[in-house]
C-alpha cells in the first residue's frame, strides 16, 4: 500500500486528505475542496478510497457510495407510492380472483397493473430485492466511514497547523496584548460551556459532544438489526399467522398451538353507540352517519390439555384464562395472541319442522335438525317417521337433476327427506330449502312444515405467534438512540493557537447547528477583548449575492452587503 | 358536556382570531425599523405579536382539553380533530423555533400556513363522534399526537425553505425554479379556493343529493356539497330544482369530491388571476419584499434544525409508536396499508434529505426545495391518502 508523508513528518495512508496528525491538505483536489466536504470524515482515508482492484473491492466501493445509498432510497419511495394507487391484492374481495377483479373494477389500467405485478408489489422478489439492497447500502456505508472516524477523532491532534484552522468556517486571526491570558480565558470560558478542554503547548482543542458523530452508526446498526428481525420471520416456528373461526358454544383446537391449547367461544356479540344512552355529544355523529359500532367482543375460555392428554381429546381440558376478547384486546397466553377481527351473526344452526297431513292438517310429529350433526332417521309419533336421505348445507341449485352444496357451512341449508307415515310404509319424497318445497317423485299426503330456527353468532379471530417481535423492538429503540444522538446533539470542536509571533488563532467547526456553536465561542470570547469569530462561509455568500446584485441592479444604494 | 362542547368551538374560533391579529403584527414587526437589518432580535411589534401568538395557543390548547374532557376520549379521531391539532402543533413548533432564533419573518409565513390548515380542517364533520373499537386504546393519543407532533416540525423546514426561497430564486429570470416556486404558491391559493367555497355554499345551505350505481353496481345516495359540475355513475337527481351538469363520471371516480376538486380549482385560480391582474405581479413577486432582509444561512439552518428536530419525533410516532399500535389493533406491526406505505415514504424521503446534506452537502437552495417536497408529501398523505386511496386509516 502506498503512503503519504506529511511535511510534519506523519505517514498517512492512501487516500488520506488532511493529514491525521496536523490537519495539512496533503494534495491539491484536497486543498481545492470544500471544508465542509474535507471535514466530513475529518480528512481521512476510506477503504472505498484506497482499494479498487478486485471484484470485492468494486462492490464493496458501489455499496459504500451515499450517492447509490439515496438513489436505492428514492427508487425504493417511488416504487412503493406506486403500489398504493390501486388496492392490494391483500384487500380486495377474497372471492374474486384477482386477474380478473382489477380488469373489472380499473378497466385497462387494472389489467396493466395485475401484469405488472404491482397488485402484490411489497411481496415481489425485486421490492425485497430493494430492501435488501439497501440493508447493504447500510452496512458497507457505515462500516467504510465509522472505522476511519473513530480513528480519527481518538487519535486528534491538539496542535493543527495554520492552514487546517484558516480553511475553518468558523475563524479570526487577531493580535491581542495578551494571547496567554486570553487564551486562559478562552479555556476557563469554553470549559462553564461543558467542553473538554486539551492544551499543550500554546495551542488548545476544545471539544463537545463528539459521541453526536456516532449517532448515524448506531441508528444504522438499529436498521439492520430490524431488517434482521424481519428475515427472521421465515424462519419455521417464528411466526404463526392462523384464522379461527369459532361457533357460539363451540370448542376448538387452536391452530398453530399442535392441539396443546383449546379455545371456547360462551359468546359473541357486537354493540352499536345508542343516542339514549351514551353521551349527548355523540348524537349529532349518530344522526349523521346512523349507527356506529361501539364494540366487538368474543366471551372466551381458553384451556389447555393435561400434559398425559392425548392429542385430540377434549376431556383432559384445564381452564387456563378467561377473557372477553375485545379489538385492542387480545388474549395473550405463551407467546400468542387471539384477536378479533370478523364476525358473523345468526348462523343457522338448527331448523325444526312439524310434519302434517296435507289434507286434514294434522301434526303427526315434529323433529328438529342440528345443521351441524344431522341425525340419518327422526322418529315422529307412533307411525311416523322422516328419513334425511340428503342434507346439502350451502345449497346453490340443481346439476343434472342433483342438489348442490357449495360448502359444508350452513348458509342456505336444504335437505332430501323420505317421510313414512301408516298410509304410505314406502316412503315419500320431500326436498326442503328456504322458500323452496319440492315433491320429485309425484304427489305426497304427508308435507314438512317448517317450524322454527335457531342461530348463533360466529367470531372470526386471528391467532399470532411473533417471536420476531423483540427483536424489532431491540432494532427500532437502538435507531430511535442513535437518530436522537445524532440529531440533537452537536459534535463542536474550537482549535486555538498562540503563535510565537503573539498572534492569536481561533477556529471553530461544528458537524451542524453553527448558531449554537457561535453564541459558544461569543461566549468564549468574554472578556478577552478579541472580536467576534469570522463565519467565512457568510461572508463568502454575501459576496456572491453582492456580485450578482452589483451586476443586475448597480442604481440599488439601498443595499447593505 | 354539551355546554363543553360549545365553549370548545368558541375557543378554538379564539384561537384562530389571535393567529390572524399575530400574523399582521408579525408583518409589522419586519418592517420595524429597530431591527431593520436582519429581522432578528427583540422589538415591540414582535413582542406583540408573538404573545398574541401565544394567547391563540393558549386558547386552542383551551379547546384541545375541553373537548378531550366532553368527548372522554383525545380529540384526534377524525381529520377534523387532526388536522386542526397538526396546525396546533405547527404553532408550537413555530413558538419553540421563535424562541431559540427570533426570526420574525417566520411568523408572517408559519402563522398564515397554520390559519389555512385550521380553515381547510373545519371544512369537515366537526361533530363528536364516539371511538369505533379500532380506535379504543390509548395509543389513539399517543400515536397521533406524536405524528401531528413530527409532521408539524418538519412543516417549518417547509416555511423556511419557502422563505429561502423566495429571496434566492431570481424571480426576474423565466426558469423551473421560477415556475414551481409560483406553483407552490398557487397550490396554497387553491386552499384558499376550496375553503372559500365549501364556507360559501355551507352558509347558503346548497345540498344536492343524487342516488347512483357503485362499483359493486348497487345504487347508493351521493350528497353533494357545491352545485354539481359533474355528475356521479348513472346518477339521477333527487333534489328538485338543483343544478346538474351532464357530465357523468365512472363508477371508480368519487364524482361528489371531483366535483369539489373543481369548485376549489374554479374559485383558487380566479382568486389567483385577480390577485395577479390588480398586482400586476406573479404571487412570488408579490412576496418577495417581505423576505428582503431575510439572513440566508440563518434559514437554511432553521429549515435543517427543524429537519433535524421533527424526523426523530416522525419516526417515533409514525413508525415505531404507530406499529406498536397495529399488532395491538390490527394483529400486525405492519401490513402494507396505504396510509403506512406513506409514512414509509416520508420516512423515506426525509432520510433521503438527511442524507444528501450531510453527507452529498446538499444546502441551501436544494435543501430548500426538498423541504418543500417533503410538506407535499405530507401534504398528500393527510389529504389525499385519507380522500382518494381508501384503507384502514379513513376515518374521516
Amino acid at each position: 500500500m502506498k503512503e503519504i508523508k506529511c511535511e510534519c513528518g506523519h505517514v498517512n495512508p492512501e487516500g488520506t486528505e488532511l493529514c491525521n496528525a496536523c490537519g495539512r491538505a496533503l494534495t491539491t483536489a484536497a486543498d481545492n475542496k470544500k471544508t465542509s466536504d474535507v471535514m466530513r470524515y475529518e480528512g481521512t482515508a476510506r477503504r472505498s478510497q484506497t482499494y479498487n482492484a478486485s471484484v470485492v473491492d468494486k462492490v464493496w466501493n458501489f455499496f459504500s457510495s451515499v450517492k447509490v445509498g439515496v438513489w436505492l432510497i428514492v427508487i425504493t419511495l417511488i416504487v412503493s407510492s406506486l403500489g398504493t394507487i390501486l388496492p392490494q391484492v391483500l384487500f380486495i374481495p377474497p372471492l374474486i380472483p384477482p386477474e380478473q377483479y382489477y380488469e373489472e373494477h380499473y378497466g385497462w389500467f387494472g389489467k396493466v397493473y395485475y401484469v405488472l405485478g404491482f397488485h402484490d408489489l411489497y411481496n415481489s422478489w425485486w421490492y425485497m430485492l430493494l430492501i435488501a439492497a439497501i440493508g447493504i447500502s447500510i452496512i458497507i456505508a457505515s462500516l467504510d466511514r465509522v472505522v476511519p472516524l473513530y480513528k480519527a477523532l481518538k487519535n486528534q491532534r491538539v496542535n493543527r497547523h495554520e492552514s487546517f484552522m484558516k480553511r475553518q468556517r468558523l475563524y479570526t486571526e487577531q493580535k491581542v496584548e495578551d494571547p496567554d491570558a486570553a487564551m486562559a480565558a478562552i479555556k476557563k470560558q469554553l470549559k462553564e460551556k461543558r467542553y473538554n478542554v486539551k492544551e499543550i503547548d500554546r495551542h488548545l482543542l476544545a471539544e463537545k459532544g463528539r459521541f453526536a458523530r456516532w449517532g448515524p452508526y448506531v441508528n444504522h446498526t438499529g436498521l439492520i438489526i430490524f431488517l434482521i428481525g424481519a428475515m427472521l420471520r421465515f424462519v419455521p416456528g417464528m411466526y404463526v399467522d392462523e384464522t379461527l373461526w369459532i361457533r357460539e358454544g363451540d370448542t376448538v383446537a387452536i391452530p398453530g398451538t399442535d392441539q396443546e391449547y383449546f379455545l371456547e367461544s360462551e359468546k359473541f356479540v357486537v354493540e352499536f353507540y345508542d343516542a339514549d344512552e351514551d353521551p349527548e355529544v355523540f348524537n349529532a355523529a349518530i344522526d349523521r352517519v346512523g349507527s356506529i359500532v361501539k364494540n366487538f367482543q368474543t366471551d372466551a375460555m381458553l384451556y389447555k390439555r393435561e400434559e398425559e392428554g392425548i392429542a385430540g381429546d377434549q376431556r383432559e381440558l384445564e381452564l387456563v384464562q378467561q377473557k372477553a376478547i375485545q379489538v385492542n384486546e387480545p388474549l395473550k397466553f405463551d407467546h400468542f395472541a387471539i384477536y378479533q377481527v370478523n364476525y358473523k351473526l345468526d348462523e343457522f344452526r338448527s331448523m325444526s319442522f312439524n310434519m302434517t297431513n296435507k289434507e286434514t292438517e294434522e301434526n303427526v310429529g315434529s323433529l328438529t335438525v342440528d345443521l351441524f350433526e344431522p341425525q340419518n332417521v327422526y322418529e315422529l309419533n307412533e307411525g311416523f317417521r322422516a328419513e334425511l336421505m340428503g342434507y346439502y348445507a350451502d345449497f346453490t341449485g340443481f346439476e343434472n337433476g342433483e342438489p348442490q352444496s357449495q360448502s359444508p357451512v350452513p348458509n342456505n341449508p336444504a335437505f332430501l327427506f323420505k317421510l313414512f307415515s301408516p298410509e304410505k310404509p314406502e316412503g315419500e319424497v320431500a326436498f326442503i330449502a328456504i322458500q323452496e318445497n319440492l315433491e320429485p317423485l309425484g304427489e305426497n299426503e304427508y308435507k314438512l312444515n317448517f317450524a322454527g330456527i335457531e342461530t348463533r353468532n360466529v367470531s372470526g379471530l386471528t391467532v399470532r405467534k411473533d417471536l420476531t417481535l423483540w427483536i424489532l423492538g431491540l432494532g427500532g429503540a437502538i435507531f430511535m438512540i442513535g437518530v436522537v444522538q445524532g440529531a440533537y446533539w452537536n459534535h463542536r470542536r474550537l482549535w486555538v493557537k498562540v503563535t510565537d509571533d503573539g498572534r492569536l488563532l481561533a477556529a471553530g467547526h461544528t458537524n451542524k447547528n453553527w448558531f449554537g456553536i457561535k453564541k459558544d465561542v461569543a461566549h468564549a470570547f468574554k472578556g478577552t477583548g478579541l472580536k467576534e469569530i469570522t463565519d467565512q462561509q457568510e461572508i463568502e455568500d454575501n459576496n456572491i449575492k453582492a456580485r450578482e446584485a452589483g451586476e443586475e441592479n448597480s442604481l440599488d444604494t439601498t443595499s447593505k452587503h | 358536556m354539551t355546554q363543553l362542547a360549545s365553549i370548545s368551538s368558541t375557543l378554538l374560533y379564539v384561537a384562530f382570531v389571535m393567529y390572524l391579529i399575530a400574523t399582521a403584527f408579525f408583518a409589522g414587526s419586519i418592517k420595524s425599523k429597530k431591527t431593520r437589518e436582519q429581522q432578528v432580535g427583540k422589538n415591540r411589534w414582535a413582542t406583540i405579536a408573538i404573545t398574541i401568538t401565544i394567547i391563540g395557543f393558549i386558547s386552542q390548547l383551551g379547546y384541545f382539553i375541553t373537548r378531550w374532557m366532553a368527548a372522554g376520549h383525545a380529540p384526534l379521531s377524525n381529520l377534523f380533530e387532526f388536522i386542526t391539532f397538526f396546525g396546533m402543533m405547527l404553532i408550537a413548533a413555530f413558538i419553540i423555533i421563535y424562541f431559540i432564533y427570533r426570526v420574525h419573518v417566520l411568523g408572517v409565513f408559519a402563522l398564515p400556513i397554520a390559519l389555512l390548515i385550521i380553515a381547510y380542517s373545519s371544512m369537515f364533520p366537526r361533530d363528536i363522534s364516539p371511538l369505533i373499537p379500532a380506535l379504543q386504546s390509548d395509543w389513539l393519543a399517543i400515536h397521533v399526537s406524536t405524528v401531528a407532533a413530527g409532521e408539524a416540525i418538519l412543516a417549518i423546514s417547509f416555511v423556511a425553505g419557502l422563505i429561502y426561497l423566495l429571496k434566492d430564486v431570481d424571480l426576474t429570470k423565466k426558469g423551473k425554479q421560477t415556475f414551481w416556486l409560483e406553483a407552490v404558491l398557487y397550490g396554497l391559493v387553491i386552499v384558499v379556493g376550496f375553503v372559500a367555497s365549501s364556507t360559501t355554499f355551507q352558509l347558503a345551505g346548497y345540498q344536492t343529493e343524487f342516488t347512483y350505481v357503485n362499483t359493486e353496481e348497487q345504487q347508493e345516495v351521493a350528497q353533494y356539497g357545491m352545485p354539481a359540475l359533474v355528475t356521479p355513475n348513472q346518477g339521477e337527481l333527487l333534489t328538485e330544482g338543483a343544478f346538474a351538469s351532464s357530465i357523468e363520471m365512472p363508477a371508480i371516480v368519487n364524482a361528489s369530491r371531483l366535483n369539489t376538486v373543481i369548485w376549489s380549482f374554479i374559485v383558487g385560480t380566479v382568486l389567483y388571476l385577480l390577485t395577479r391582474l390588480i398586482s400586476r405581479k406573479s404571487v412570488s413577486a408579490l412576496l418577495q419584499p417581505l423576505v428582503k432582509r431575510v439572513n440566508l444561512n440563518l434559514m437554511d439552518e432553521v429549515g435543517y434544525r427543524s429537519v433535524l428536530i421533527g424526523f426523530p419525533v416522525f419516526t417515533l410516532g409514525g413508525l415505531v409508536f404507530a406499529m406498536i399500535w397495529a399488532q395491538i389493533a390490527w394483529t400486525r406491526f405492519w401490513g402494507w396499508d396505504p396510509k403506512e406505505v406513506w409514512a414509509l415514504i416520508t420516512w423515506l424521503f426525509y432520510a433521503a434529505f438527511l442524507h444528501l446534506r450531510l453527507t452529498r452537502g446538499w444546502e441551501g437552495n436544494r435543501s430548500a426545495w426538498l423541504a418543500v417536497i417533503g410538506f407535499v408529501i405530507i401534504m398528500f398523505n393527510l389529504v389525499a391518502v385519507n380522500l382518494i386511496i381508501a384503507g384502514l386509516h379513513s376515518y374521516a
